[in-house]
């Protein structure tokens, strides 16, 4: 049985909720105030990838295919990539690319600073992603690339500190997040007890 | 930086209403009344055929800086499909899509408090006794975007003087219809808001004679979605202050307690008046997108004190600290 290019399935449907956005915009057909649409559309996708990428190592675990791994990196890249249109849209329709302003809303905006906050970790890591970064850290990059862990809380905390009237989503987005960090620090204690015992 | 919009000699979004007025005038004309129609199937963004019954009002007329304004008007299935109502959930276009299971007919207003005469007024009998004028307003929502909407109303004071308010009266609180069964943002687990919606204005404010009790807006009735089938207007205020759908007006001495006042009264202040210089926690209030907006032409506009009606209302808070009274 020939395989199929599962890097190229994934590839499409990532690329399908940009494809749907960007649809969208050409034919008009996000009502009067397409800019926030997307602006909520990037935003949403980027943390549903951030989430899917921390799915990668207990779905490896559990499953048996090892090979999954393989997938990571595209995730991640996506996710970033997803991170970056929403804060070139903030940049461009929302502060018109004014310096000025651009300051002052990282500066006295909570929710816009820990946005960024997060962006910038992921930033670290999408310039770290390749086999070649990968080879040269060794070590480190283990290291390094455990900031997608604080980088989830602050998205999180983005979302938190947008809820006005109805907590509904960021109630759900934080309680897988939640489980993701939980199973990573029970196989940590878990990997703890194992190493005293033997 | 310095990207100041122009609006074109013709704005294509004042041609859509352009025919739906010749349309309505003709059918009032030959005496055809109630072309209602079935909005739930979703008309395409921009349709501006969707429901209501036509109105017999004064059209706005050119000059009155009370009423009317050159700017190009939001097309109405823009102002129809696009709204923040959220008894009907917090997705711009839920209340477009739920609004339809509130019954608005019958209807009556309750209004008490410090009143000579208190009483409940049925709908027909408030709207026989009025006498209905167009109010073409700027409307600028605190999440940073705007409209520019042709409302069909009558002022409050006209409604509140009926009903002969105490010397002792200064404040008006409203209170929005609340019926979850009809309702289905307020049945949601997660919203935090305490139902039913409340709102309050100063009684000077309210007798402003800007201030406007809407029936309808594009000359015809409202749609459920915006409000139906009596809403308030306040055009030099943040949207959240002009209350929806309303059965009960007090007259009181006190300030009233209002909802998002209530829930963040860090970033909802009783007052809420438009102001580029008071800023959100959330939202930049220098700017706003007049809508339609678009990627190619986000028509991102500066926003003015009083959202451009500071000549009129100005003197109404000439010794308040706009800061502190926000
Ligand atoms: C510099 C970085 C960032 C800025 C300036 C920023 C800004 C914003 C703004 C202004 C909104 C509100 C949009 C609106 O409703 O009008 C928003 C929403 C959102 N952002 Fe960000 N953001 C940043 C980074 C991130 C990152 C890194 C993530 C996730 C990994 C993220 C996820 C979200 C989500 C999930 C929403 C809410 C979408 C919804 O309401 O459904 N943001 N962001």
């Amino acid at each position: 049985m020939r395989r199929l290019p599962t890097g190229g399935v994934l590839f499409v449907v990532c690329a399908a909720p940009l494809a749907w956005l960007a649809w969208g915009v050409i034919a008009n057909s996000l009502g009067p105030d397409p800019v926030q649409v997307v602006m909520q559309g990037t935003g949403a996708w980027a943390l549903r990838f951030l989430l899917l990428t921390l799915c990668i190592t207990p779905l490896r675990r559990w499953s048996g295919r090892p090979a999954i791994i393989r997938h990571r990196r595209q995730l991640g890249l996506w996710m970033f990539s997803y991170a970056t249109l929403h804060l070139a849209l903030f940049a461009q329709a929302y502060v018109g690319w004014s310096a000025p302003l651009l300051w002052e809303e990282l500066a006295e905006r909570p929710y816009i600073t820990v946005g960024f906050v997060a962006w910038a970790l992921l930033l670290s890591l999408a310039l770290t992603s390749s086999r070649g970064a990968q080879r040269k850290l060794r070590r480190r990059w283990l290291q390094l690339h455990r900031f997608i862990y604080p980088a989830l809380v602050f998205a999180c905390l983005h979302l938190w500190w947008q809820v006005r009237s109805d907590a509904g989503e960021a109630l759900f987005y934080s309680a897988v997040a939640l489980l993701l960090l939980g199973l990573r620090l029970y196989w940590r204690i878990n990997e703890r007890k194992r190493g005293r015992a033997a | 930086m310095a990207r100041r919009l122009r609006y074109p000699a013709i704005p294509s979004s004042e041609i859509t209403p352009e025919s739906v007025y010749l349309r309505r005038r003709s059918l009032l004309k030959a005496g055809i009344v109630g072309a209602s129609a079935a909005a739930a199937s979703g008309p395409a963004w921009g349709d501006p055929d969707t429901g209501g019954e036509p109105l017999d009002y004064q059209p706005a007329k050119p000059g009155n800086p009370l009423a009317y304004t050159e700017e190009a008007l939001t097309p109405y299935g823009d102002i129809t499909r696009y709204c923040n109502f959220y008894e009907f959930g917090t997705g711009k276009e839920d209340p477009a899509r739920y609004a339809h299971e509130m019954t608005v007919d019958p209807w009556s207003i309750e209004v008490g408090g410090a009143v000579a005469r208190p009483g409940k007024l049925h709908l027909e009998d408030l709207l026989s006794r009025v006498d209905l004028e167009e109010r073409i307003y700027r409307l600028r929502c605190v999440e940073a975007w705007s409209m520019v909407i042709p409302w069909v109303g009558f002022p409050l004071h006209a409604l509140l003087d009926r009903f002969e308010p105490l010397g002792s009266a200064r404040f008006v609180a409203f209170r929005t219809l609340y019926r979850r069964e009809e309702m289905r943002g307020t049945r949601s687990f997660s919203s935090i808001i305490d139902w039913p919606y409340r709102e309050g204005l100063r009684l000077d404010e309210a007798r402003h004679p800007l201030t406007l009790l809407a029936v309808g807006l594009y000359g015809k009735t409202l749609p459920n979605q915006n409000g139906a089938p009596l809403r308030l207007v306040v055009p030099w205020k943040y949207g959240f202050k002009s209350i929806k759908s309303i059965v009960r007006i007090d007259l009181l001495e006190e300030q009233p307690a209002t909802s998002w006042q209530s829930l963040a009264p860090d970033e909802y202040g009783f007052y809420a008046n438009v102001n580029p210089e008071v800023d959100h926690p959330r939202w930049s209030q220098k700017f706003e997108r007049r809508l339609p907006s678009s990627f190619l032409r986000p028509n991102r506009i500066p926003t003015q004190l009083f959202n451009g009606y500071a000549e009129q209302v100005a003197s109404l808070y000439r010794d308040m600290d706009l800061t502190r009274y926000y």
